[in-house]
């Protein structure tokens, strides 16, 4: 197999603002080449991570490599990556095309040569034409082109892009993903983006890392992380989960049952639990079925809460008797049942996804407390 | 439409009362430069058109002298003002320190005090300090009561600023100073000028800091204030004149470049 080039490698970085600690050891590694997505709820600190790979902030603890040069110590302007900001953050006081020679300029190159690197960054965010308006006279997506071809137009070895679809409408923000995820694989340049929308998040990316309160909870391609979460947080926050809190009960070496406030699954091949652990099962609303009849191992009943029509497809809302919701994707074509049905609901056992209740959580609580 | 619907038209009571108002703002000043022009030296009566007021005013050595004199001290004062406060600007707004809040509240004192006092504050500072009264002092007095407004101005400007920008220009490969020459220093710029505008028109007319400290270095207010003690002679209306016409060519182009650049920076 061949062997990927590390372009971004973070070593247990950690980051305390006094006290508090943003980034709780993060390790992880950049390809060359790579769409790679830090997504996580705000908060969870992205921005400060992008932000120490830019030099804006110095690490606590750990390393930061790019290109397996390690970057501590050295300031923004030393760093071969460049960075799109949320809000822009163009130069107000200078036209579009001084905005994109800025960091030409900076390297000191031939007059002529900057003039060639900038009409090309212009024609590649399809801006002809701008080079003299001032920034407040563009709209908002028209300014973030701007902002792209200004950090694109030195070549970085990596791009970092913190939110920078974020202020602009859901239309445009449409159009300027695809058009950014293009841009990549055209240029083939690495790039790190940060956001807090997961659909964002999944069409774009080549890998997606998922944090969590200043931890990468998991890391990995968009169907992996979809289909595979491995904690309670992964599977709530990508897409929408059922999640059914229970305790195990081993029937043998390779088969578990889980017990549930109301109702209980039977042989469900599984090995790495322990008997009376607490456990998550969690399935998609898409692989959720129902039955009029008892189904075998599924001991779940539950009535049919309500229908909500969602154009393609019709969600089923069915209710347990602890009063907990799931959710179910129908067909408009199927012939439901009337709301009030009793009905039993099951899966196919592949589909769900079991999950250890999260120690780490204490260990956070514990040492959250401490410091404080 | 609607603009017009609201406005009731004026009433004869109100249009008598505008009038009043402008005439009594302006009557003075217009008459000023009526008796600008006046043939003979005299306040009660105009006694036909003459420039002779003007002419003496130009052979009036000590007069001009005194004037040369507040032009240096407004310029020098200002520059100083200018670049101490966009330094104190950017250093307040950039760095964390204790006490910023109250040192940002000292910042109006000078403002509020009256002047007064801020002259006699001054009268016995440099007598301790056993300073020669004169170009230096007057210097140093009006750096001070300048300093506060000229960053009053910067401040206004540099609150709005997006940190983004400045980091934006690091990442750019700009080094700190080139991010101060390049981005921050112009993106100040409107505020540096109306600044260093208000600096001058401050520095120009005092009259009552500047009498306790400029030793023998007249200035042009003090002079004037010595003049009309006596008898006002057409000179010293055809002065007044030019003032008038200087100071609002200042305000004038005070507004244009911010209008100017309130357009370019869509702010
Ligand atoms: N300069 C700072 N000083 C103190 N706390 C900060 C600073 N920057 C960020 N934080 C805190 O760090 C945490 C993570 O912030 P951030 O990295 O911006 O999260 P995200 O980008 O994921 O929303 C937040 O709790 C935030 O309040
Ligand atoms: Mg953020």
């Amino acid at each position: 197999m061949e062997e990927k080039k590390v372009m971004i490698q973070l070593k247990n970085v950690v980051k305390f603002f006094g006290r508090h600690k943003v980034v709780k050891s993060i390790n992880l590694d950049i390809y060359e080449g790579e769409f790679l997505t830090l997504l996580g709820p705000s908060g969870c600190g992205k921005t400060t991570t992008l932000r120490m790979i830019a030099g804006f902030e110095e690490a606590t603890e750990g390393e930061i490599y790019l290109d397996d040069v390690n970057m501590e110590g050295k300031p923004p302007y030393a760093r071969d990556v460049n960075t799109v900001f949320q809000n822009y953050a163009l130069f107000p006081h200078m036209n579009v095309y001084d905005n994109i020679a800025f960091g030409l300029v900076e390297k000191k190159l031939p007059r002529a040569e900057i003039r060639e690197k900038v009409l090309n960054a212009l024609e590649m965010v399809q801006l002809e034409g701008f080079e003299k308006r001032k920034p407040s006279q563009m709209s908002g997506g028209q300014k973030q082109r701007v902002a792209i071809a200004r950090a694109l137009v030195n070549n970085p070895k990596v791009l970092l892009l913190d939110e920078p679809l974020g202020a602009l409408d859901l239309k445009l923000r449409k159009q300027m993903q695809s058009e950014l995820k293009h841009l990549q694989q055209k240029l083939g340049i690495t790039f790190l983006y940060v956001t807090h929308d997961q659909e964002e998040a999944l069409t774009m990316s080549d890998r997606i890392a998922i944090m969590n309160q200043g931890r990468i909870e998991q890391l990995g391609t968009a169907q992996d992380i979809y289909e595979h979460p491995v904690s309670k947080f992964v599977a709530d926050f990508i897409g929408e989960s059922n999640i059914l809190e229970g305790y195990v009960t081993k029937t043998d070496d390779a088969t578990i049952s889980v017990r549930f406030e109301f109702g209980q699954l039977d042989g469900i091949a599984a090995s790495e639990f322990v008997d009376e652990e607490m456990i998550y099962v969690s399935v998609r609303p898409e692989h959720v079925k129902y039955s009029q009849k008892p189904v075998k191992d599924f001991h779940l009943q539950g009535i049919i809460k309500e229908y909500i029509y969602a154009g393609s497809s019709i969600r089923m809302i069915a209710e347990l008797p602890n009063s907990q919701e799931i959710i179910l994707l129908c067909h408009p074509q199927d012939t439901l049942p009337a709301t009030g049905t009793d009905i039993y609901l099951y899966w196919n056992p592949d589909k769900a996804v079991l999950l250890h209740t999260n120690e780490d959580k204490l260990y956070d609580l514990i040492e959250d407390a401490v410091l404080k | 439409m609607n603009r017009k619907k609201n406005q009731k038209p004026l009433g004869m009571l109100s249009i008598s009362l505008a009038c009043l108002t402008y005439l009594f703002l302006y009557l003075p000043i217009i008459m000023i430069i009526i008796y600008s022009f006046n043939a003979k030296e005299s306040n009660l009566v105009f006694e036909g058109f003459s420039i002779q007021g003007y002419l003496t005013l130009f052979q009036n050595a000590v007069l001009l002298d005194s004037f040369w004199n507040t032009v240096k001290l407004a310029v020098v004062s200002t520059v100083i003002s200018v670049v101490l406060g966009t330094l104190a600007t950017i250093g307040m707004h950039r760095y964390r320190f204790k006490f910023k809040g109250l040192i940002n509240g000292l910042l109006y004192i000078p403002i509020v005090i009256p002047e007064l006092v801020i002259g006699i504050a001054f009268l016995v500072t440099f007598a301790l300090a056993q300073m020669q009264m004169g170009f230096v002092t007057l210097v140093i007095a009006h750096v001070t009561f300048c300093l506060p407004f000229v960053i009053v101005n910067i401040r206004a400007r540099i609150a709005g600023f997006d940190p983004a920008i400045e980091e934006a220009a690091m990442d750019l490969g700009a080094t700190k100073r080139r991010t101060l020459t390049r981005v921050t220093i112009p993106m100040l710029t409107p505020g540096i000028i109306s600044g260093a505008l208000i600096s001058i028109t401050l520095s120009l007319d005092d009259l009552v800091i500047s009498s306790f400290v400029y030793g023998r270095t007249m200035t042009f207010p003090i002079k004037v204030y010595g003049m009309v003690r006596g008898k006002i002679t057409t000179d010293v209306y055809a002065l007044s004149t030019l003032m008038i016409v200087g100071t609002i060519a200042i305000y004038a182009m005070a507004q244009f470049i911010q209008k100017h650049f309130e357009k370019a920076h869509g702010q």
